[in-house]
């Protein structure tokens, strides 16, 4: 069969490989662009949010490569994405394309349904449930290899002397686990992208500012909708780090090697949790960004999404208590590059200004 | 005795009833914000975040309307009804679950939310849980909770019969409490049109651009999901591949799809609000649902703080018209 699934960040090298190593032939989703924006919009719900219009557009563009089955995913809700297979389908089918969408619903709430489907995928592939298991093994030491190299990258940006060569040195990384075939050589690969990244030719002697992205996982997780925000921040000469990474977001909900629960420290603004999404995370991640010494906060989201303008609408009081600045930049299909630009370089100012007075008055706190 | 102040949106169109004999029954007095004005809009848009849907800045409006008339504004965090959905997850919008906490954070000078939390889904006792708390809140004795409590069972539950005699939930209420008049049913309708769409946006005769005016002036006898029981309801479950998550959104698809299976209904108008994230999903539902059930006609009306009636009355004419014409016709 012909399989693809939606784009996300660089998970698809992983899934690519995930997907040819049990015996499918993988059509492997284009980044997003205008045109996929384009396709998308065209054939969405107005008020749909930008991932589903995104993911519209994908699979109408894999449609076109010869996409047979398309999997994807569900939840429980009740954010909007749990439904979103279930539009798609309906829609893919107005537009009468054949084309099958298979969603894989959390294997906490329908254990049989996600055995039956993942047994499906296999045995239409002619795997044995070993090999099978040996490749999911393969996929997530992927992922998570992914995970840190584009971490790391985050990291080193913003000390780069020669602009854009963290990216180029990724894209190598990159292609290095792409071409990994099994755990050896994604620990090997892993090592190779790590040595890369940090032969970058570095100016140590700066001291960045700190902004925390936090907000919807689509939004985040993906640069083609967001414009590469962690880039463009990077070039500045920012350091971000941001909430949520896919592999650890998969296994729990938590920032990994930060200390709390984000949602209990979110507990005194906003009493329910959680409430979709990642509503609730928001508050909490901020809070524990301005525990931790960061200077600022981007809030991204999509427009009109649910759990995020809830948080939004809590936003000033935490910014407030916690004496953290918040940029909140809701993204939909009109959102364009230089916009976004514009407002964060007026952030990074004021936040620039903002560290100075604090420093004047020798109010400056450690920054961990 | 204290004055409570319930806001008059969202879900009082449809739990109202017992909440108000309720309170009373405690010795409160209940004080309800006044219909939807232009004033009430504007303190909404005014004071709400700048990306939430109308409903909810309205409800902002209406919490500034009563604010300073009240000690407490009952505002409870309306997680569940009932242990519905695929995965019997169903909750309200998310809006609703961090609402209390939005009217508090955003809005100055207000009073005390008694923002008790209602998640019904726990168990079948959870609801008088839920008044105890509220009771203990007001400094009452379980007997007098448990006495309130039952009364008030009661009236809603004769409410909930009035609107399965197809009567809209305002005038029952009027019926109920106001000793009103029975409205004479329209006798011999032109057309029977359906209404689907939230209690919030469909009852609210300012939001919805007095389109239930229009329709009743037009010899049009009107239904809405209201007016069917769950079991009616649940039952369309099975037609769709995935239930909502959120029990307004189920009660409008299910509601409009039952409609959809009568002969006797020309039409459905959904309405919606501008923003809404719920119905960006229910609205492509229902029209490509529509068009599967042998091309019912189907009107969306999507409307929003600038919605003049004007605008909706023409589509809604226009609409009209067409139902009639292919009435003639057939």
């Amino acid at each position: 069969m012909k399989i693809s699934f939606p784009h996300m960040g660089h998970s698809y090298v992983a899934l690519k490989w995930l997907v040819e190593n049990t015996g499918h032939e993988c059509i492997v989703p284009p980044e997003p662009s205008s045109r996929t924006l384009d396709l998308g919009v065209r054939h969405s719900p107005e008020f749909a949010c930008i991932p589903f219009k995104i993911l519209m557009g994908t699979y109408l563009e894999v449609i076109e490569k010869g996409a047979e089955v398309i999997l994807t995913s569900g939840s429980k809700g009740p954010c909007r994405a749990g439904l979103y297979w279930v539009m798609h389908q309906y829609i893919l089918e107005e537009l009468d394309v054949g084309v099958k969408v298979v969603a894989f619903e959390p294997p906490l709430c329908d254990l049989k349904d996600f055995f039956q489907k993942i047994r499906w995928v296999r045995k239409t592939g002619g795997l044995s449930l070993k090999e099978f298991v040996q490749v999911l093994r393969v996929t997530w030491e992927k992922l998570k290899a992914i995970d840190e190299i584009e971490k790391l990258s985050h990291e080193i940006r913003p000390y780069e002397t020669n602009r854009g060569e963290t990216t180029r040195k990724l894209w190598q990384a990159l292609d290095m686990l792409d071409a990994a075939n099994n755990e050896v050589d994604v620990e090997d690969a892993l090592q190779e992208g790590q040595k890369l990244l940090q032969g970058v030719s570095q100016d140590r002697s700066r001291n960045p500012l700190k902004i925390g992205i936090i907000g919807e996982i689509y939004v985040v997780l993906e640069p083609a909708a967001n414009h590469y925000i962690q880039i463009m921040l990077g070039e500045m000469g920012v350091l971000t780090d941001r909430s949520i990474y896919l592999s650890s977001y998969t296994s729990k909900n938590t920032i990994e090697n930060r200390e709390g629960d984000v949602l209990e420290v979110a507990k005194p603004y906003l009493g329910e949790a959680p409430i979709g999404g990642h509503g609730a995370n928001s508050i909490g991640e901020t809070i524990l960004y301005a525990q931790n010494g960061f200077d600022g906060i981007v809030q991204l989201a999509p427009f009109a999404c649910i759990p995020e303008i809830v948080a939004k609408s809590i936003m000033p009081a935490v910014s407030r208590d916690h004496g953290i600045p918040v940029l909140t930049l809701f993204i939909d299909e009109q959102t364009s590059k230089a916009g976004v630009q514009t407002r964060l370089e007026a952030f990074v100012d004021l936040l620039d200004k903002r560290r100075q007075v604090k420093a004047k008055r020798g109010i400056e706190r450690l920054v961990i | 005795m204290s004055r409570i102040g319930i806001p008059r949106t969202l879900a009082y169109f449809i739990y109202f009833p017992f909440w108000k004999v309720f309170f009373e029954e405690l010795n409160q007095e209940v004080i309800v914000s006044s219909p939807t004005t232009r004033e009430i809009m504007d303190d909404g848009v005014r004071d709400a975040v700048t990306d939430a849907c109308i409903p909810i800045k309205l409800y902002h409006g209406h919490v500034a309307d009563i604010a300073s008339q009240v000690d407490y504004i009952f505002g409870p965090r309306l997680v569940s009804v009932r242990k519905h959905g695929d995965f019997g997850t169903e909750t309200f919008c998310p809006k609703f679950l961090g609402l209390p906490d939005m009217v508090r954070l955003s809005m100055d000078n207000i009073p005390e939310i008694i923002d008790v939390r209602v998640d019904l889904k726990q168990g079948k006792d959870e609801f008088f849980k839920v008044c105890s708390r509220v009771g203990v809140f007001l400094g009452k004795s379980e007997k007098e909770v448990k006495k309130a409590y039952h009364r008030a069972l009661k009236v809603q539950k004769r409410f909930k019969k009035l609107l399965y005699q197809n009567i809209m939930p305002p005038d029952a209420m009027d019926i109920l409490f106001a000793q009103g008049e029975r409205k004479p049913l329209i006798a011999q309708p032109d057309l029977q049109i359906a209404v689907v769409g939230y209690p919030y946006v469909i009852y609210d005769d300012y939001i919805n651009g007095r389109i239930v005016s229009l329709l009743e002036k037009e010899n049009v006898k009107i239904y809405t999901q209201d007016m069917l029981s769950d079991k009616i309801m649940n039952r369309q479950a099975r037609n769709i591949p995935k239930s909502m998550f959120w029990y307004f959104s189920n009660r409008a698809v299910y509601g409009a799809l039952h409609y959809m299976q009568q002969k006797n209904i020309d039409g459905i108008i959904h309405i919606t609000a501008f923003a809404c994230g719920p119905d960006a999903i229910v609205d492509r539902l229902l029209e490509i649902e529509a068009k599967r059930h042998g091309q019912v006609p189907y009107l969306a009306i999507m409307v929003d703080e600038h919605t003049g009636d004007a605008g909706v009355r023409t589509r809604v004419e226009a609409f009209l018209d067409m139902l009639r014409f292919r009435k003639d016709k057939s």
